[in-house]
């Protein structure tokens, strides 16, 4: 089956930029923080708590980083750990892994993901296989780490999701976290962590604020790689997300309970190792299944869900053809209009569902 | 009106950018770009603007001393193991490689031409040194002491092979010599030996990272000359130019005065050394690691060579160059044979020697050979192993499904032929 293409509504996504918190109403009292924030604070955290972390990248240091996530960081940390390079990311990712090979634990930031691809020899055959080439005697602890997926208004060469690219390859760990806690938690795992880890951020949610359990703001918060989360328990269908479509399944979620059809919105948090038994359980309660991503259609994440249930008892417990809903299948143009329509909103994922469970 | 915001900004009163003495911008150029002086001759800097950089050497093409300053007069013990292991490696180079042709292992790559680079440069560092080799660097191996059972092992890939059986031959790693295992997409070791000289700042440590002059291409050269330089590692970044990549010649591969022009454009101390003089490499290596130590920062090494063999075994190298020129290196300017000719004249070695040394060799490689080949290879489980520090459950699964299935169908299985 063809994906869906998502379709432009303008509205709706208008005001969902103003809704972000409308998950929160049970914890309003919690205290909120961005994502930028919580990313940080991981930061600061884990180089306080181990001195073998340092952050290298392009204007990490003085600038604070191109969106500010490293903010603060060189004046406490100075030259030493906050490490400002020449433009040349393929030499800076290197400068990193050799680092982690010796011992160090870097956190090489890319300005965007899409930098990243100057350097992607060294993260896939350098990071991701060293250890294993090396017969399991050098392992590369460290993080690549930065924006991922469409911003808004960067065009085709600055908006795409490079979540699949990654999970695809063996060695490597694929984190795509949503909210501030999602940010907060499994960035410290990630730089704890003796493998490579590719940490996939999303630009447009660095400035939303969402709530931090007093839990999630201790120093020990740090959250397992390889493991989603329920973030809305539902009967009726089961909706896969990850990254910023996270946000855009609960938004759906929310209008289809006033339907009476209740969804389960799973954030995967990460895609390798990719949490089967979560969305299978899942699949074996509510019976349907959508898969929601940004990024593109062929061979994505949502792909390798479908598969994986196909190939599994779960797929005996599917009352209709598990549906994945992605971004179109083009790089993204530049154009307001055409860029939302490109990426799937909040109104594609109640069609589908209403689809899905044949109702009106 | 903006001009004044911007002094505000800089706070800075605007008197003094333009009237009085103590002017802001000094006579010559204040650009903060590059700290020169001013010309009103419009003329090109060209590569004859200046002199090439000359080739450092001790030795003339016969093994004579030119210079007796020059001789670093190595003890006898150190001159013979030198020697000795240029020609280990020589035997090495000729059962591995003949191996291939015989089909017994998929790949080789030979190192003739190139033996006074890696035993001049190995002798002249210590253990501690780490190595972050292209891929033509065995003598530094041998030098270190991999065995000649360990050479042969990594190509068969067998049940003691270190890398346990992952990499093509002549991917070596050695952990225990701080040699880093091989990577085959060139140049990647080159910024990675910048960040462990980084790391090992301060620790009275030197990384060497040894590239071809093809590999000094890539964007990853560039970066490890501009990332040694500006972070200032104790690294040496050790050009092996042996005139070809490949079927590249030098003459294809760049236009300026070879890689060793390149370091001072980096502001990096640099050194060009005969790369068929051992006691020249071994000098220029001593001075190299003396520097880096002593100044926290890199140097870049260019040793010039001539590869002599063919690339790998899968090139055939008559058909861009002619036997005459290969013929000519070998023997009018052979590393090996004139540091031979050293050792004679200084009454250290003889034919009779050499004789006995390369029987005894020789055997000793063959036995490692045999034995080699015999070697089951690495329990099919290892192909799950050391995706990840700690095995995932699902790589684990699979080990365990692949086990049951091997189990149930030994008799369909070479199964003999794999550690149990
Ligand atoms: C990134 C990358 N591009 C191309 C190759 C294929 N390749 C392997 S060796 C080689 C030539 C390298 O020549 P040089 O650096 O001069 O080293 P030499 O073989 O002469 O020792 C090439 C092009 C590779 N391994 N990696
Ligand atoms: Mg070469």
């Amino acid at each position: 089956m063809a994906p869906i293409k998502a379709t432009s509504l303008l509205n709706l996504a208008g005001k969902a930029l103003h809704r972000r918190q409308f998950s929160v109403s049970k914890i309003a009292s919690a205290k909120q923080m961005t994502v930028r924030d919580a990313l940080n604070s991981a930061l600061d955290e884990e180089m306080t708590r181990d001195e073998r972390v340092f952050i290298i990248g392009e204007e990490v240091a003085q600038y604070d980083g191109a969106y500010k996530v490293t903010r603060g960081l060189w004046k406490k940390y100075g030259d030493k750990r906050v490490i400002d390079t020449p433009i040349t990311e393929m030499g800076f990712t290197g400068i990193a892994v050799g680092a982690a090979m010796a011992g160090l634990r870097p956190v090489c930031e890319y300005m965007t993901f899409n930098f990243a691809m100057q350097a992607i020899d060294q993260i896939i055959n350098s990071a991701g296989k060293t250890f294993y080439m090396s017969a399991g005697r050098v392992n590369v602890p460290i993080v690549f780490r930065g924006p991922n997926g469409a911003a808004a208004g960067v065009g085709a060469q600055h908006s795409q999701c490079y979540g699949a690219w990654y999970a695809h390859c063996p060695g490597l760990k694929v984190i795509s976290p949503y909210n501030s806690e999602d940010c907060k938690g499994l960035l410290k795992a990630a730089i704890r962590d003796p493998d490579p880890v590719v940490f996939l951020e999303n630009e447009i949610l660095y400035g939303v604020q969402y709530p931090m359990s007093d839990q999630a703001l201790s120093n020990d918060f740090v959250l397992p790689i390889g493991k989603a989360k329920i973030e809305r328990p539902g009967k009726h269908i089961t909706i896969v997300a990850h990254s910023r479509a996270v946000e855009t399944s609960l938004q759906a979620a929310n209008e289809l309970s006033s339907k009476g059809i209740e969804a389960e919105v799973i954030n995967l948090r990460s895609l390798r190792p990719l949490d089967i038994n979560t969305i299978t359980a899942s699949v074996a309660k509510t019976n349907h299944l959508i898969t929601v991503e940004q990024g593109w259609p062929s061979a994505g994440i949502g792909a390798e869900i479908l598969a994986r249930i196909m190939e599994s008892e779960a797929f005996f417990h599917l009352d209709q053809p598990a549906i994945r809903l992605t971004g179109v299948d083009t790089p993204m143009p530049y154009t307001k209009s055409l860029e939302m329509a490109a990426l799937p909103v909040p109104k594609d994922v109640v069609e589908m569902t209403k689809k899905l469970l044949k109702v009106k | 009106m903006a001009t004044r915001k911007c002094l505000q900004l800089l706070k800075i009163p605007n008197r003094r950018l333009f009237h009085g003495n103590n002017a802001l911008l000094k006579e010559g150029p204040s650009f903060p770009g590059a700290q020169t002086t001013w010309t009103e001759k419009l003329s090109f800097v060209t590569k004859s603007s200046y002199a090439p950089i000359p080739v450092y050497r001790v030795m003339d093409r016969k093994g004579s001393v030119i210079d007796p300053e020059g001789d670093p007069q190595l003890p006898r013990e150190t001159l013979l193991k030198m020697y000795k292991d240029m020609r280990t490696l020589n035997i090495l180079d000729k059962i591995l490689y003949e191996s291939q042709r015989q089909g017994r292992i998929s790949f080789y790559m030979t190192n003739y031409g190139e033996e006074a680079i890696h035993i001049g440069s190995a002798a002249a560092l210590d253990l501690e040194d780490v190595i972050y080799g292209q891929y033509r660097e065995a003598g530094v191996l041998v030098w270190r002491g991999f065995t000649a059972q360990q050479f042969v092992d990594q190509c068969y890939g067998n049940r003691d092979d270190l890398g346990k059986g992952r990499q093509m031959p002549v991917h070596y790693g050695a952990k225990h010599l701080n040699f880093v295992t091989i990577s085959s997409p060139l140049s990647t070791q080159m910024p990675q030996a910048v960040g462990a000289a980084y790391a090992l700042k301060g620790k009275g440590r030197v990384v060497v990272c040894y590239y071809g002059d093809g590999a000094a291409s890539e964007g990853d050269a560039h970066a490890a000359f501009n990332f040694g330089a500006t972070l200032e590692c104790p690294v040496i970044l050790f050009c092996r130019n042996n005139g070809y990549a490949i079927s590249t010649p030098v003459k294809d591969q760049y236009r300026g005065d070879g890689v060793a022009a390149r370091g001072p454009a980096f502001g990096i101390h640099t050194l060009r050394v005969d790369g068929n003089d051992v006691f020249a490499v071994y000098n220029a290596t001593k001075l190299a690691k003396k520097y880096c130590l002593e100044e926290s920062k890199p140097v870049v090494v260019e040793a010039m060579a001539y590869r002599l063999g063919h690339h790998s075994t899968s090139d055939d190298s008559t058909a861009y160059r002619s036997q005459d020129e290969v013929d000519q290196w070998a023997t009018t300017d052979n590393p090996a044979t004139k540091m031979k000719i050293y050792l004679m004249k200084k009454g250290l070695w003889s034919e009779d020697e050499e004789k006995k040394f390369l029987k005894e060799k020789r055997e000793e490689v063959m036995t490692a050979f045999t034995a080699g080949e015999k070697k089951p290879k690495p329990n099919w489980n290892e192909c799950f192993k050391d995706v990840y520090k700690f095995m995932p459950e699902h790589i684990e699964k699979q080990m365990n499904d692949m086990k049951k299935h091997v189990d149930k169908y030994k008799k369909q299985y070479p199964v003999d032929q794999y550690e149990t």
